[in-house]
């Protein structure tokens, strides 16, 4: 129960400390030489990005495939995540002999820039103050993290990637990839997601926010300092946020109107649904590892981003002639980003005569379906990576 | 799922005469119409047989449109570019010139407005290919004639309720079509129930009489 579970308040000494020193994790420092230039226009000096490589980079460095994670992901894509112990969040699709073939190809996955897992964000150290940057961080933008990773890998030394996947906030990115550096990019697998966010999506996430905001907790951001943390508030945010990863159909085969733990309504505020209890559970171990202030900046990211706009308008114009080829994946169930949304980007793709393929995967699932294990996304991220490889002359997949 | 797609999955597995190497000997005389290494969109692509043909044995960069989700799930698990959409409704998304040739095989008679389609892939490609199942072909005259019900044969399998194929024509309506809209007609091959092309100077009527299906290269009348 959120009241029960959230009421006393705890500082999570650990949260800064992931912030700034990150566990199981390379981090690359950039210094004062190497400013990351922000659509604020600001430039974020001196800044770290915490990332994740699994696999070996081949000789020709053209076997380098770039992960981008969701909003409240991070870069343990395929491996224990240092603070839940749980799996990495996709080794449904990354590891050896998966679809994203870790024996093949070099994986590199990094925690974006504004969240709260060793990239530099609002609960990091702010140097210039050595305290955390809390709502004095600069507002960031799907386009910063993008940049961000391409400094990563000019650091690793990687000039073109063989592919960039991502879903949702992920998929975003993937599309930003393409538009800011269509020459770096041979692949794209954009998924589950949408060229700009909609109203109902902006809606959506401005609930989260207000949720945060309006937990006495947050202290108007200052809660890292004032040794206080808006638990309550991030759980409710995390709650309305999960509803719209799923869907109607997938809740009621999953919980129905069935009781939790009793046999009648008790006529009382307690979590007397199963629904109930799940999604505070869902709320309560959501805080235990993410940051209320990153949560504000990454919404507001996505609720920015618009690629269409940076273009007068025409999403066509964002991809003309270019070279990458595309594999836009959708779920039906999907009422965060649904398929005419995918589809979208698939009429701009072809009227920039772009090599794209489209599928639309046939579940109940909702939004989440992307994270979860759907043979047939499976199968085609397969399919369309050895096509890839064949085009780019590496050797296919031996795994089947 | 039958009922919209383009690509009967009976005609892709039985049914038609296939080469010895196991090809379909339509789709062999579709390929044959295409230079090597063209851009090449097939529409209605089914589970991606010719543009895979196309691929081997063309070198052609294709891409694909397919109406069945099946079909285009298996075209791009085999690493195909092909996305799911309508004859009908997408091609007008893409631009002018876009690609070589655009192919349509044995889809014409299943889309709502034929000459659309038709204009369409000739403001896309600089040529067309069009295969498709003759109406005029001797066997489905005799059936509407003696047997007096709506024809099935080996290559038009369906019942009339339940038939994808709303727009049914003969090679002679066809080529009346192409003359209509200004097309130029590079190529035509009549091909008989074993995919074998018919005598190439038999007059009009005999292939409209013996041929079970139509493929014609076109192009724009410049």
């Amino acid at each position: 129960m959120v009241e029960a579970n959230l009421s006393s308040p705890r500082v999570l000494l650990d949260r800064p400390r992931e912030a700034d020193d990150p566990r199981d994790s390379a981090v690359a420092r950039f210094g004062a030489d190497k400013p990351l230039k922000l659509d604020a226009g600001i430039e974020l000096s001196p800044f770290q990005i915490a990332y994740k490589t699994y696999g070996t980079l081949n000789a020709a460095k053209s076997n380098a495939i770039l992960i981008c994670h969701a909003l409240t992901g991070d870069h343990h894509v395929a491996s224990v995540h240092p603070v839940t112990r749980k799996p990495g969040w996709w080794e449904t699709l990354v590891g050896p002999g998966k679809p994203i073939d870790t024996s093949r190809y070099f994986v590199i996955c990094s925690n974006v820039v504004g969240s709260c897992m060793g990239t530099t964000g609002p609960s990091s150290t702010n140097p210039a103050t050595g305290t955390p940057w809390g709502l004095d961080f600069p507002v960031i933008t799907i386009r910063d993290m993008v940049r961000a990773q391409a400094m990563l890998l000019d650091h690793l030394g990687i000039d073109t990637l063989f592919a960039v996947v991502g879903g949702s906030m992920g998929g975003m990115q993937v599309l930003q990839w393409a538009e800011s550096f269509p020459e770096r990019v041979f692949a794209a697998l954009p998924i589950a997601c949408a060229t700009r966010h909609s109203a109902q999506n902006i809606a959506f996430h401005e609930v989260g926010r207000q949720a945060i905001m309006a937990d006495p907790e947050w202290r108007g951001g200052r809660y890292h300092l004032e040794g206080t943390n808006p638990r309550r508030g991030l759980a409710v945010a995390r709650m309305g946020a999960h509803i719209t990863y799923l869907s109607d159909a997938a809740l009621h085969r999953k919980f129905g109107r069935k009781f939790q733990d009793r046999e009648n309504p008790t006529f009382s505020f307690d979590a007397d649904f199963e629904v109930e209890s799940y999604l505070r559970h869902q709320g309560i171990s959501f805080v235990e590892r993410f940051d209320a202030n990153a949560y504000l900046y990454l919404t507001r990211a996505m609720d920015y981003f618009d690629l269409a706009a940076d273009h007068g308008g025409v999403l066509a114009n964002a991809y003309k002639g270019t070279p990458t080829r595309f594999c836009v994946i959708s779920f039906t169930s999907d009422w965060l980003f649904p398929t005419s949304e995918s589809r979208a980007i698939v009429h701009a793709l072809n009227a920039s005569s772009a090599r794209v393929s489209f599928a639309e995967i046939v579940t109940d699932k909702g939004h989440d379906a992307f994270l979860l294990d759907e043979p047939e996304m499976f199968a085609i991220v397969r399919g369309f990576l050895d096509g890839a490889c064949k085009a780019r002359g590496l050797a296919p997949s031996e795994a089947k | 799922m039958a009922m919209l797609s383009r690509t009967d999955p009976k005609l892709t597995v039985a049914n038609i005469a296939r080469t010895p190497g196991g090809a379909r000997v339509d789709l062999v005389r579709v390929s044959e119409m295409v230079e090597r290494g063209a851009k090449v969109l097939d529409v209605g692509c089914g589970d991606g047989e010719l543009l895979r043909l196309l691929s081997e044995t063309r070198g052609v960069d294709g891409r694909g449109i397919e109406l069945s989700r099946e079909g285009v799930n298996q075209c791009v698990a085999k690493g195909l570019a092909v996305i799911q959409g309508d004859a009908d409704t997408d091609l007008a998304d893409y631009p002018d010139d876009a690609f070589d040739y655009v192919i349509l095989s044995q889809t014409l008679q299943a889309t709502r407005h034929p000459r659309v389609v038709l204009e369409h892939m000739l403001r896309i490609g600089r040529r067309a290919v069009v295969s498709f199942p003759n109406f005029g072909h001797w066997t489905v005259r005799m059936q509407l004639l003696f047997a007096g019900h709506m024809p099935q044969t080996d290559i038009l399998p369906y019942s009339w309720y339940d038939t994808p194929n709303i727009h049914h024509c003969t090679i002679k309506d066809f080529v009346q079509l192409c003359s209509e809209i200004g097309v130029k007609m590079e190529k035509a091959v009549a091909l008989n129930a074993w995919g074998t092309p018919l005598r190439f100077n038999a007059p009009w009527w005999f292939w409209n009489l013996f041929g079970e299906q139509g493929v014609f290269l076109l192009s724009r009348k410049s």
